[in-house]
C-alpha cells in the first residue's frame, strides 16, 4: 500500500494515499469530530454526505477551512485540528444546529444515546446562542418505528440505509432550505409506505428523529397485573449485546444474566426464542428436503430455491418489490411465531391457562418483529400470538428502571420446556447461522448418517454475498447466503432471470443478520463490534452440549405429545404462514 | 388506490424509454412529463418510478426539490415572480405579496376559476429589468406595485 506523509498538529504521520483527512486522522488516533459521517469497514458501506460541517479543520495554504470527511490528503500536508479558529467554528456550526433542534433532552427517548447530546457536551455548549425558526411536523407512529422529524439533523444517514443498503426506497429527502425533511413519497405516514421495518435507519440515527415505538410501559403493567401469566422470549441474538448497555465489552455473552434480569423483573417463566428456532428448522428443513427430493426426482414443478423466512424485513421486502415471487420463500413461520403459536396452545393447555390470560412477550433485537407480531394472521379471534416485542435496548431500559444492578446478578437457566435448545439454534442470530443449522440436520435427515463435524465455516463470515456446495453423501447442495436487502435483492433478481443454480437461499435484512438488527444497542458506526456479537454466538453453539435442533429433547417430545411430525396437518395450521402481494399497485383504466 | 388511463400510462412509458429508462435522466424524464401533462400527478410520479427502476420517494424527492416541477395543475396563466438575488432586493417579496393578496392564493397554489396560478422562481438571466415577473411566457420588468393590478387585467378582460 503506497503511504503518505502528513503532519497532524506539528505531529508527523504515515498514512494509506488516497484517504480523507477524517479517514487518516482516524486511523492514527487523532479525533476529528462528525455527526453526519458514517463509515462500516466491515460491511464496506460508506456515508460521506458533507452535510454537518462539524469536521472542518485547518490546512496549511487553504485560505478556508476544509472538511475532513471530504478532502483528501496530499503527500506533506500539514493540517491543524486544534486551532482556536477550528474549534469555534465548530462550535457555532453546531450551535446554529441546535437552532432548531427540541430542548427536551431529559425526557427525549435517546437521553444518553445520543450522538448530538454527547457532542454538544463535549464541546461545552452551555447556552442557545441563536434560537431559530422551529418545525413542527406531525409525528408519525407505525408498528415499529416513531418519526419525530423536529429531531433530524439531515446527516441523511437514513436514507443512505434505507436507499443504498437495503434498497428499499421508503425514506428520501424532500423539499429544499429549511423546509428540506426525510419522508417517504408524498410524505405519507410508514406504514403506507414500502417501508419493511428493518430499522437500520433508526440503528444509524444520531438523533431521537427515528426511534423504536416503545412498549416497555405496557409491559410493566402487564407484570403488575396477578390475573395475567407472563411468560417471555429471548432472541438469540440478544444475549451477545445487551451487555453493552451496562458497560460490558461488545461480545460479551450474558445469557445467565440476561435470564436472571427478567425473573427479577417478574415474568412467570423465562423462554428461549431458540426453542422456537429448533423448531422452525424442523419445519423448515422438512420442507427444504420435500422440496430437494421431488426436485432430483425430476419434478419441474417444485420451485427451488428454497428461502428461509424467519426475517420479518426480508418477509415484507419480497412481499413489496417481489411480489410474483411470493410463493418460493418457506411458509415456515418465524421463530418468533413459532412460539407465540405453541406458547398459546400447547404451553396454555399444560399450563392450565386460558388464551387470554397468558401475555406472550418477546426481547428481539429487531424492529420488524414489533410489526410482525400484528400481522392479522397471527392472531386468533383478535388475540395475538405474540402480545408485545420489546428490543434488547428497551430491555436494557426496564432493567434500569426496574433498579436492577445487572453487572451483580447471578446467572439463572431458562425454564421448561420452552427454554431447551441446541446450539444449532443459538447462531440463528447471525449470517449464515439459519443456514448452517438447517444443514445440520437436513444432512443427517438426507443422507441418514451422522454428522461429525457439525461446524461449516465455508457458511460463516461477514461477506454480503457468501456461496458454497455442501456435498450431501454424494448429492452436491448449492447454498446461497445474503444479509442486507440490497443483496438479497440481487439473489432475487438472478432468480427472476432464471440464473440462480440455489437450492437454498439464507436471508437476514440487517447487515451482519439478527447482531446487527435495528433493535440492537446503537454501534455508533463501529462494524467490529457486530463481528463481536458474531463470535460470541458461535462461542455459545461450541458450549451447547446438544448442536443439532433434531435432537433437543424438548423438541422430540412437543412433536410426539403435540404436533405429530414435521410438516403435518397441526404444524401447518400453527407453524406456517402465507405471503401478500403489498406492492402499490396502480390501477390503469381504459379511459 | 391511485388510478391512471392507459393511454397516459403509454405516453409516460414512451418518455421514459425516450431518455433510455435511465435513473439517471430523472429529471430531464419529468420535465418532459410536466410538458405533456401540465403538471406531475402522483399516478405520473409512480409510473416513471416503475420505469427508471427506482423508488417513489426519490422520484418525489426531485419533485419537490426543484420549484420548476409542481404536483398541483397550473392555472391558465401561470405567473412566475423571480426571486433571485437581483429581483429580492429590488423588492420582489413586496411584489409577490401584492400578488398573493390580489389573487388570494399562496405560492403554488392555483386559483379556484383555475385562470392564475402563483409560484416562485430564481433568476430568469434579466436582472437588469429586476423586480421582473414572467406570466406565462411574457416577461415583464421593473414591475411595481401598482403594476401588479394592471398586469391581471390584461388577462381578466
Amino acid at each position: 500500500m503506497d503511504t503518505i506523509n502528513i503532519k497532524i498538529d506539528n505531529k508527523n504521520f504515515q498514512v494509506p494515499k488516497g484517504t480523507t483527512i477524517l479517514e487518516a486522522a482516524k486511523s492514527v488516533g487523532v479525533k476529528i469530530p462528525t455527526l453526519c459521517h458514517m463509515h462500516l469497514h466491515d460491511l464496506n458501506v460508506t456515508h460521506k454526505p458533507t452535510g454537518c460541517r462539524i469536521c472542518v479543520v485547518e490546512v496549511e495554504g487553504r485560505k478556508n477551512l476544509v472538511p475532513a470527511c471530504a478532502t483528501e490528503c496530499t503527500p506533506g500536508m500539514k493540517i491543524k485540528n486544534q486551532t482556536i479558529r477550528v474549534l469555534n467554528s465548530r462550535k457555532t456550526v453546531l450551535e446554529l444546529i441546535l437552532s432548531d433542534h427540541p430542548s427536551d433532552c431529559l425526557i427525549c427517548p435517546k437521553n444518553g444515546d445520543c450522538d448530538l447530546q454527547s457532542m454538544a457536551q463535549e464541546m461545552g455548549i452551555r447556552h442557545y446562542y441563536y434560537k431559530g425558526e422551529q418545525s413542527t411536523y406531525i409525528k408519525d407512529r407505525s408498528a415499529a418505528i416513531k418519526r419525530d422529524m423536529d429531531k433530524c439533523i439531515g446527516c441523511k444517514r437514513c436514507v443512505t440505509m434505507c436507499n443504498e443498503v437495503q434498497t428499499v426506497g421508503a425514506l428520501s429527502s424532500i423539499n429544499r432550505g429549511f423546509m428540506s425533511v426525510v419522508a417517504p413519497a408524498f410524505q405519507m405516514d410508514l406504514e403506507e409506505s414500502v417501508c419493511t421495518y428493518c430499522g437500520q435507519c433508526v440503528a444509524v440515527c444520531p438523533t431521537a428523529a427515528l426511534t423504536e415505538i416503545d412498549h416497555t410501559k405496557t409491559v410493566i403493567r402487564h407484570l403488575a397485573d396477578p390475573s395475567k401469566t407472563v411468560i417471555v422470549q429471548t432472541a438469540p441474538a440478544v444475549r451477545a449485546a445487551l451487555g453493552e448497555e451496562f458497560g460490558y465489552d461488545p461480545g460479551t455473552l450474558v445469557t445467565g444474566k440476561m435470564t436472571a434480569a427478567l425473573k427479577d423483573l417478574g415474568f412467570n417463566y423465562v423462554f428461549d426464542t431458540d426453542f422456537a428456532a429448533d423448531l422452525t428448522i424442523m419445519e423448515e428443513g422438512t420442507e427444504l428436503l420435500d422440496r430437494l427430493t421431488r426436485h432430483l426426482n425430476g419434478d419441474k414443478t417444485v420451485k427451488l430455491p428454497l428461502l428461509t423466512s424467519c426475517c420479518p424485513g426480508w418477509v415484507s421486502f419480497f412481499e413489496h418489490h417481489f411480489p410474483d415471487m411470493k410463493d418460493i420463500p418457506s411458509t415456515a413461520r418465524s421463530p418468533q411465531q413459532m412460539f407465540g403459536a405453541i406458547a398459546k396452545t400447547y404451553l396454555a393447555d399444560k399450563l392450565g391457562v386460558k388464551r387470554e390470560d397468558m401475555i406472550v412477550v418477546s426481547i428481539m433485537p429487531c424492529l420488524a418483529k414489533k410489526y410482525e407480531r400484528s400481522r392479522d394472521e397471527f392472531s386468533t379471534d383478535g388475540n395475538p400470538d405474540v402480545d408485545f416485542v420489546l428490543s434488547t435496548r428497551e430491555l436494557a431500559r426496564l432493567v434500569k428502571q426496574a433498579g436492577i444492578d445487572f453487572k451483580s446478578l447471578e446467572p439463572a437457566e431458562f425454564d421448561h420446556p420452552m427454554g431447551e435448545s441446541s446450539g444449532a439454534a443459538v447462531i440463528f442470530g447471525t449470517t449464515g447461522g439459519v443456514i448452517e443449522a438447517a444443514v445440520r440436520t437436513a444432512y443427517e435427515v438426507f443422507t441418514k448418517e451422522k454428522l461429525h463435524k457439525v461446524e461449516f465455516q465455508q457458511l460463516r463470515g461477514m461477506d454480503w454475498i457468501r456461496e458454497s456446495t455442501i456435498d450431501f453423501n454424494g448429492t452436491p447442495i448449492k447454498i446461497g447466503i445474503a444479509h442486507g436487502l440490497g443483496n438479497a435483492r440481487k439473489l432475487l433478481e438472478e432468480i427472476r432471470d432464471g440464473k440462480s443454480e440455489y437450492h437454498a437461499i439464507e436471508i437476514m435484512a440487517c447487515p451482519g443478520g439478527c447482531i446487527g438488527g435495528g433493535g440492537q444497542p446503537l454501534h455508533h458506526g463501529d462494524s467490529n463490534i457486530l463481528l463481536a456479537r458474531q463470535k460470541a454466538l458461535y462461542a455459545e453453539d461450541k458450549s451447547k452440549v446438544i448442536r443439532k435442533s433434531h435432537e433437543n429433547p424438548s423438541i422430540i417430545k412437543l412433536y410426539d405429545d403435540f404436533l405429530g411430525a414435521p410438516n403435518s396437518e397441526k404444524a401447518h395450521h400453527l407453524l406456517h404462514t402465507n405471503y401478500f402481494d403489498k406492492s402499490n399497485h396502480i390501477e390503469i383504466t381504459k379511459e | 388506490m391511485m388510478t391512471i388511463c392507459e393511454n397516459n400510462v403509454a405516453k409516460i412509458e414512451a418518455i421514459c424509454s425516450e431518455f433510455g429508462n435511465e435513473k439517471g435522466e430523472l429529471i430531464n424524464v419529468l420535465h418532459k412529463a410536466q410538458t405533456t401533462f401540465g403538471y406531475l400527478p402522483e399516478e405520473v410520479q409512480s409510473i416513471v418510478a416503475e420505469n427508471l427502476n427506482t423508488s417513489l420517494a426519490h422520484v418525489y424527492g426531485v419533485v419537490t426539490f426543484y420549484s420548476f416541477f409542481t404536483m398541483v395543475p397550473k392555472g391558465k396563466y401561470p405567473i412566475n415572480i423571480c426571486t433571485g438575488t437581483a429581483c429580492y432586493v429590488r423588492g420582489a417579496e413586496k411584489i409577490l405579496d401584492e400578488f398573493k393578496e390580489h389573487l388570494n392564493i399562496k405560492v403554488g397554489e392555483t386559483t379556484k376559476d383555475e385562470k392564475f396560478s402563483l409560484s416562485s422562481l430564481r433568476c430568469v438571466g434579466a436582472c437588469g429589468l429586476a423586480p421582473v415577473v414572467l406570466v406565462g411566457e411574457k416577461v415583464y420588468g421593473r414591475v411595481t406595485l401598482d403594476g401588479v393590478e394592471e398586469i391581471l387585467k390584461e388577462y381578466n378582460e
